[in-house]
């Protein structure tokens, strides 16, 4: 070995040591820390990779909301302890996580996954490990069937609900009074709608229900898939502007893979004001990029978009008043944080709905799950909280893990989103009976027999 | 001492032949042996049997079946997740739909994958490096496009199959520790097969195809067939260990556990681990499944104090460093490091 080697060699075995000090102090710590009056929130999102915006967003601004309950108070004097956990959108690191805070003391919860994929994963995991896991508008759609999924819950609402939302907004676009369902059909007759997905399951999942409703009103839907990460759509755009010319275009894509659509509709003239995209393509991060190409460009949402409420001042005011914040200051107030912060006041009502029926403690993941089911934030509630027009109404129950379901729709200004104030609501019947027959199906691959709600309290 | 031999003392062809030709070595397998099925089974925590071990038993055995291919048979392959992916789905269709007891069907899953593997592999017969490489990413695209869009295979528009109630004859496998068991099982066997495969005249053949191909078919080495050999015995384990790692750890199969970045980290695990050797293997599972785990817990330390930003990224930035570091100090992977110890110590007090 020559010098630099060994040296080299001395280091390592250094750091090796050293690592293995740390985790040994690490174990012994987490012997000795008991604090069990604080309520114990993990926070698996992902801070690097491809979708680090869409993860450290939601992240910031759910640890933001805790940070001001805390200093507010805490859930009725019980205080919020948060650890985060760092998933890089991976499936394997997700679980690992998940594993990771199911062994704290006291137990998580819930569990929210941030990632479509990850949520495959934990759904069974939680069924097995009695713990609720909570996707807020990804997931799966069917999982809204609550006597099927017990343990899991989407609200406020889930993808299928959202395309039905979004083609009855186009054909509101179209002329229609937005009243009347059974002239609906007449506006969309003959339309042209192209589904842009990116290839993964997450993209697939509406497929479906669009080729059906396509059916039903006599529109005509064409998928074009890209495959992941999707950076290069050049051959979907020109199908779609040249050979199919389609009237609108579904953005449904992640990451970056939403921003390209923007420049190559800009590149090949068609117009930014025809594309509709999913909650996950509306965002500030997605839209910046694109630069001039993006103006009047649509996307749905299913919360407020800004800093004008007055939750959110009191955060700026109070978090970031004594330096506690946990982003970076210009993003409060952008879609993804305020996302965080709904699924901050979403949880903190759970768990407050949990101390009133079984008293104010440090409440036990059974207990969660009941008050998830049970949960009902009221336009009233919402107004006292200073949330009014950031989030919408939620009344869960035993059948129905979806709860809210109005879809907001949001345009690009060029500088900031704008909501255009159309709230609207879905198919609900339509939607209801798909995942009825899409959950049955899993209940009967699983082998779960769903619950007779009718006897659960 | 115990690690030296000081002269060849071999006297028959038994211990010419032994796989571990040193005491140290012999030695050493068995008390690793006793830690895996002994000690750690019973010591361990939950968390660390289920996510730390389980998966790195997994990752590894995934390793050695790219060891054989890449760093045995020279043929790089860059689709080897997409491999692990078709083993993962084979196996759980069927046991979940056709019911086929587990074992065979973890079998089966290795066997579909293998088949798979062979019809991939077949590129590899006219054209190698850089282009075979290319070639191999193609069948991780094909692959994984084929899972997702064939909903007979991804169960529908969620593109996910969750594993069923595992049972091996009536015993219900249910607990961390028995699917640990279930995984070090076919590790174990596995292994010593891919290690006993690598020093006979096949591992011979392939390393001669890896060296120079021309001059191994000029001795006599059936280019076309070994190289196909190579593909179906390294898809073989990457469908092992693809059902394995859905049975035992993600429990449930989702086209997104098995994208390219798993296949490059695959590829990572065989470089620093060490090309061409079983036990390389093992490191670089190590390497890539413990070590950015590790990184991640010793910086949640420093949580309340360094923003969530910054720490998340330093967990990408130390790991990349230590890989660089080690390419740096001992290019030729960890098992050759092992190697250069276990050499230094065969003629200590005296090295050279």
């Amino acid at each position: 070995m020559t010098m630099g080697r060994k040296l080299f060699f001395k280091i390592f075995v250094l750091v090796l040591a050293a690592s293995f000090v740390v985790l040994a102090g690490q174990a012994m710590a987490a012997d000795e820390k008991k604090e069990p009056l604080k309520q114990y929130i993990p926070v698996i999102s992902y801070w690097t990779g491809p979708f680090a915006a869409g993860g450290s967003g939601i992240g910031g601004g759910w640890e933001d909301f805790m940070e001001l309950m805390n200093l507010e108070g805490g859930i009725n004097g019980i205080m919020y302890e948060w650890e985060e956990c760092e998933s890089a959108y991976n499936v394997a690191r997700g679980i690992e996580c998940y594993e990771r805070v199911k062994t704290h003391d006291p137990k998580p919860i819930v569990v929210h996954p941030i990632s479509t994929g990850i949520t495959y994963a934990l759904i069974p995991k939680g069924i097995e490990d009695k713990i609720p896991i909570v996707f807020e508008g990804y997931g799966r759609a069917d999982a809204a069937d609550g006597r099927v999924f017990e343990w899991a819950f989407n609200f406020p609402t889930h993808y299928w609900s959202q395309n039905t939302a979004k083609i009855k907004w186009i054909a509101m676009q179209q002329g229609w009074d937005g009243k009347d369902m059974s002239k609906m059909g007449q506006y969309l007759k003959g339309l042209k709608i192209a589904n842009l997905h990116i290839d993964v399951p997450y993209g697939q999942e509406t497929k479906p229900i669009l080729d059906d409703m396509s059916k039903k009103f006599g529109f005509k839907v064409r998928h074009f898939p890209v495959p992941w990460p999707g950076i290069d759509q050049k051959a979907q755009w020109m199908d779609i502007a040249r050979r199919f010319k389609a009237d609108w275009v579904i953005n449904r894509n992640w990451g970056v893979s939403c921003t390209v659509p923007l420049k190559e509709a800009a590149r090949l003239g068609f117009p930014s004001n025809r594309i509709l995209g999913v909650w996950w393509c509306g965002s500030e991060e997605d839209v910046l990029p694109a630069g001039p190409a993006a103006k009047n460009y649509y996307a749905t949402n299913f919360h407020g978009v800004g800093r004008d409420f007055p939750l959110i001042e009191r955060i700026v005011d109070k978090v970031y008043g004594a330096m506690k914040g946990h982003i970076s200051f210009t993003r409060v107030g952008s879609v993804f944080y305020n996302r965080g912060v709904v699924t901050g006041i979403t949880m903190h009502e759970a768990i407050l709905t949990a101390q009133k029926k079984f008293g104010v403690k440090v409440i036990s993941p059974e207990e969660m799950r009941w008050a998830l089911e049970h949960m009902n934030i009221t336009k009233e509630r919402i107004k006292e909280m200073g949330a009014e027009g950031l989030m919408q109404p939620i009344k869960t129950s035993c059948e129905d893990h979806e709860g809210g379901g109005m879809i907001f729709i949001q345009q690009w200004d060029g500088s900031k989103w704008v909501n255009t104030g159309d709230v609207i609501e879905p198919m609900k019947d339509y939607v209801r009976k798909m995942v009825e027959e899409s959950a049955a199906k899993y209940a009967k691959e699983k082998g779960i027999t769903p619950r007779d709600c009718s006897k659960v309290k | 001492m115990f690690y030296r031999e000081c002269g060849n003392y071999k006297d028959s062809y038994a211990s010419d032949m032994a796989i571990f030709p040193i005491p140290l070595d012999r030695y050493g397998f068995i008390i690793m042996m006793i830690l895996a099925f002994l000690i750690i089974p019973f010591t361990a925590s939950d968390y660390w049997l289920s996510n730390i071990m389980i998966p790195f038993y997994c990752f590894g055995l995934s390793a050695i079946g790219l060891n054989i291919l890449a760093g045995y048979a020279g043929q790089i392959s860059i689709g080897h997740a997409a491999f692990m992916a078709v083993g993962a789905y084979a196996s759980l269709i069927l046991y979940g739909r056709y019911g086929i007891p587990l074992i065979p069907s973890i079998l089966g899953g290795g066997l579909v994958s293998s088949a798979v593997g062979t019809i991939f592999g077949l590129p590899s017969l006219r054209i190698k490096g850089f282009y075979l490489a290319i070639a191999t990413l193609a069948s991780q695209f094909i692959i994984q496009w084929i899972i997702v869009h064939w909903q007979w295979v991804s169960g529908g528009v969620f593109g996910t199959v969750e594993t069923p109630d595992m049972k091996i004859f009536g015993l219900l496998i249910d607990t961390p520790v028995k699917k640990y068991f279930l995984a070090l099982g076919w590790v174990v066997v596995l292994a010593v097969v891919a290690k006993n495969l690598v020093r006979g005249q096949l591992g011979r053949n392939w390393q001669a195809i890896r060296d120079v191909d021309y001059a191994a078919e000029i001795i006599g080495v059936n280019l076309y067939k070994d190289k196909l050999i190579a593909f179906a015995v390294s898809t073989f384990y990457a469908g092992i260990s693809g059902s394995l790692i859905t049975f035992c750890y993600y429990g449930a199969a989702n086209i997104e556990e098995f994208h390219v970045m798993v296949s490059f980290a695959l590829l990572g695990m065989i470089i620093i681990g060490g090309l061409g050797t079983i036990l390389g293997s093992f490191f670089g599972a190590g390497f890539f499944v413990l070590l950015p785990i590790g990184i991640n817990q010793v910086l949640g330390n420093f949580m309340a104090v360094v923003p969530s930003e910054i720490l998340s990224n330093l967990e990408a930035i130390v790991f990349g460093g230590l890989i660089v570091l080690f390419l740096i100090v001992e290019p030729y992977g960890m098992a050759r490091l092992w190697h250069t110890i276990k050499d230094k110590m065969r003629l200590w007090p005296f090295p050279y």
